[in-house]
């Protein structure tokens, strides 16, 4: 039981920075908090990505001297190099949401999302 | 050339895509043909692709020769080469529609648009055509990128909307990110012939039910599935015209495919598809019924479009839900009659915001004298949406119906009869206002003077008007061909080959 425990923990803590950040879309109120909570999620998932490219006492994918090691001795380079994919799409998901916030702050002087929505009512 | 057409496909929009900004700054007309030039060659490639497959069957390609599951391969079969060219096709129409839309825009402002326009195609054709799971990912978060932003374009209500759905959409990536992680974990394996095959010998029940959930929940969100709906309405009703015109008709199509594919293909032997299936099923219902009602109790023409559509995406759902033969046909003809029919009713509901101002149906009076030829396809367009014969949605609508009373499943049938009398509800209410209805006294002596102004010119501009008319003759022949099309590309789509 105990080594089922401790042989998820990584996983485990994977799962709660997942649950913060959804709490944190779902509850703050903030546009801007939201964004980060989305930042927080994808982080998650790319840590939970790394982890299943992790081997106790492997090494880097990278031949060093003449002898091929076992596949064993390496760490799975493949998890890395999709995340690297995912990490730009974040990155260019946070620029998208700033501009987008840019202009909502602009027009409505406000990120908290009820004044937002109140100046939206009374526009129309 | 014609040995690289899967790879033109995506490519030729995406690297044309990439330049228009430069070009734009040259002339903005360059930037218009260059796209529409783009456009143009992914259809013709995705129609010679279609043609190769239905010809000698589906057609692998593998990027820089590496095979799978090591390199990246681009599959096109009956299902996904005809997906394509339905995409391109349409892509092709709404650019062309949207030339006189941004024509008072500043040139800048144009020229983003058809480089995000051109992104999001290429990234939803990216998602049609792939046959790797990790690059659906990359491209459904193109496409979506490009959509947000596009969204913005509407004005401030807009970037609101545009925002919302940047959150949403972004977590379902996510969740659908995961649950490809879950998979990854399981085989070692992206590839989705690979997966298929390594799937059914894993020995872990809990964690494929989990991959399961979170890819059709991801893909869910994305398709706008009752109940994970909440973005549609406001982003479809606020977005400008063509854009909405866009996503409204292939957008949440392609995520609808994309859980065809993975359901049907690649988690087809191990179960857990069918339990997720069946829950999607319910949710389909309860959304059919929900979109109608809700849809019949809006006076906003484009909302209630917007509402239309989540019932007719849950349609699809329904479909594929069945997972009988009949029903994946009716989700099928479904994913296309819907596109060019709601492709169709949005840019009509755009050109006659673009024209008059009008959005409330309350104010419709006289607009089939004001615009005579659009209000004649409106109303083809909404014939086929309720689905009276001969135009396109009887038939999806009959094959759906047939495939719930060949599942037994008499409750679906119910729902789909119900339904189809509250779209005729809510669809004649627009005709009866457009065509019957007679204006206030005082506003009648203007809409006569407005009359014999417009009188002497046409209600739109060509390209503006090209475009509906050509959707509105597709509805009528999408009718009279379902069999053909169904016997010729639609029946070599079904998971277990010929029925």
């Amino acid at each position: 039981m105990l080594t089922t425990a401790t042989g998820y923990v990584n996983y485990w803590l994977i799962s709660i920075l997942m649950l913060v950040g959804f709490y944190g879309i779902i509850a703050t109120e903030n546009l801007l908090k939201k964004l980060m909570a989305l930042n927080v999620i994808s982080v998650a998932i790319i840590i939970f990505y790394l982890n299943l490219g992790q081997k106790a006492g492997s090494n880097v994918p990278v031949l060093f001297g003449e002898e091929l090691g076992t596949v064993a001795a390496y760490a799975n380079p493949l998890p890395h190099t999709l995340m690297l994919t995912a990490i730009v799409v974040g990155v260019a998901t946070t620029g998208v949401g700033l501009a987008l916030l840019y202009r909502i702050y602009n027009r409505y002087g406000t990120l908290e999302e009820t004044d937002v929505l109140k100046e939206m009512r009374s526009d129309s | 050339m014609t040995a690289n057409y899967p790879a033109l496909i995506v490519i030729i929009p995406l690297a044309v895509a990439v330049i228009t900004p430069v070009l734009g700054r040259i002339s903005i007309v360059l930037a218009q043909l260059s796209a529409a030039a783009a456009l143009l060659v992914a259809f013709i490639s995705s129609l010679g692709a279609l043609q190769h497959a239905l010809a000698e069957g589906s057609w692998h390609y593998y990027f820089g020769g590496w095979a799978p599951p090591w390199g990246i391969e681009y599959v096109i079969d009956p299902l996904s080469g005809g997906l394509a060219t339905l995409v391109s096709f349409i892509g092709l129409l709404v650019l062309i529609y949207a030339v006189p839309h941004l024509a008072t825009k500043p040139a800048r402002e144009n020229t983003y648009f058809y480089t995000l326009y051109l992104l999001c195609v290429a990234g939803l054709l990216g998602m049609v055509v792939t046959g790797d799971v990790f690059n659906l990912y990359v491209f459904l978060e193109i496409s979506s990128l490009a959509a947000y932003a596009l969204i913005a374009f509407g004005g401030s209500r807009a970037t609101v909307a545009g925002y919302r759905y940047l959150l949403i959409g972004t977590a379902a990536a996510c969740l659908y990110l995961l649950g490809i992680g879950y998979l990854y974990a399981l085989t070692g394996s992206l590839n989705m012939a690979d997966l298929a095959e390594l799937l059914p010998a894993v020995d872990a029940p809990t964690a494929l039910v989990i991959a399961t959930v979170l890819i059709v929940i991801g893909l869910g969100i994305k398709m706008a599935l009752f109940p994970l709906h909440g973005w549609l309405p406001d982003a479809y009703s606020s977005a400008p015209a063509p854009v909405t015109g866009f996503i409204a008709a292939v957008m949440a199509k392609v995520s609808a495919y994309a859980i065809y594919r993975i359901c049907f293909f690649v988690l087809k032997d191990t179960g857990t598809a069918i339990i997720a299936l069946n829950m999607v099923g319910w949710m389909a219902a309860a959304g059919i019924i929900f979109g109608s009602i809700m849809a019949i109790a809006q006076n906003d023409l484009w909302r209630m479009l917007a509402y239309s559509s989540v019932a007719q995406m849950c349609y699809i759902a329904l479909g594929v839900a069945l997972g009988n033969t009949y029903g994946i046909y009716g989700a099928l003809l479904h994913i296309l009659n819907h596109a060019v029919t709601k492709g169709c009713l949005f840019l009509i509901a755009g050109s006659i915001a673009w024209k008059t101002g009008i959005r409330d149906i309350t104010q419709f009076a006289k607009m089939c004298r004001k615009m005579p030829w659009t209000m004649a396809v409106f109303v083809v367009a909404a014939l086929s949406m309720i689905g009276l014969p001969p135009t396109a949605g009887f038939f999806s609508k009959m094959y759906l119906v047939m495939g719930s009373v060949e599942a037994g499943a008499w409750g679906y049938v119910a729902v789909l009869v119900a339904s189809s009398l509250l779209t005729a509800i809510y669809f004649f209410r627009v005709i009866e206002y457009a065509y019957l209805h007679q204006p206030a006294q005082g506003e009648a002596v203007k809409l006569e003077q407005e009359n014999s102004v417009m009188a002497r010119r046409w209600e739109l501009p060509a390209s503006m008007l090209m475009p509906i008319i050509l959707l509105g003759i597709g509805v009528l022949t999408l009718g009279v061909l379902s069999e053909k099309i169904i016997a010729d590309v639609i029946q070599f789509a079904l998971p277990w080959g010929m029925p």
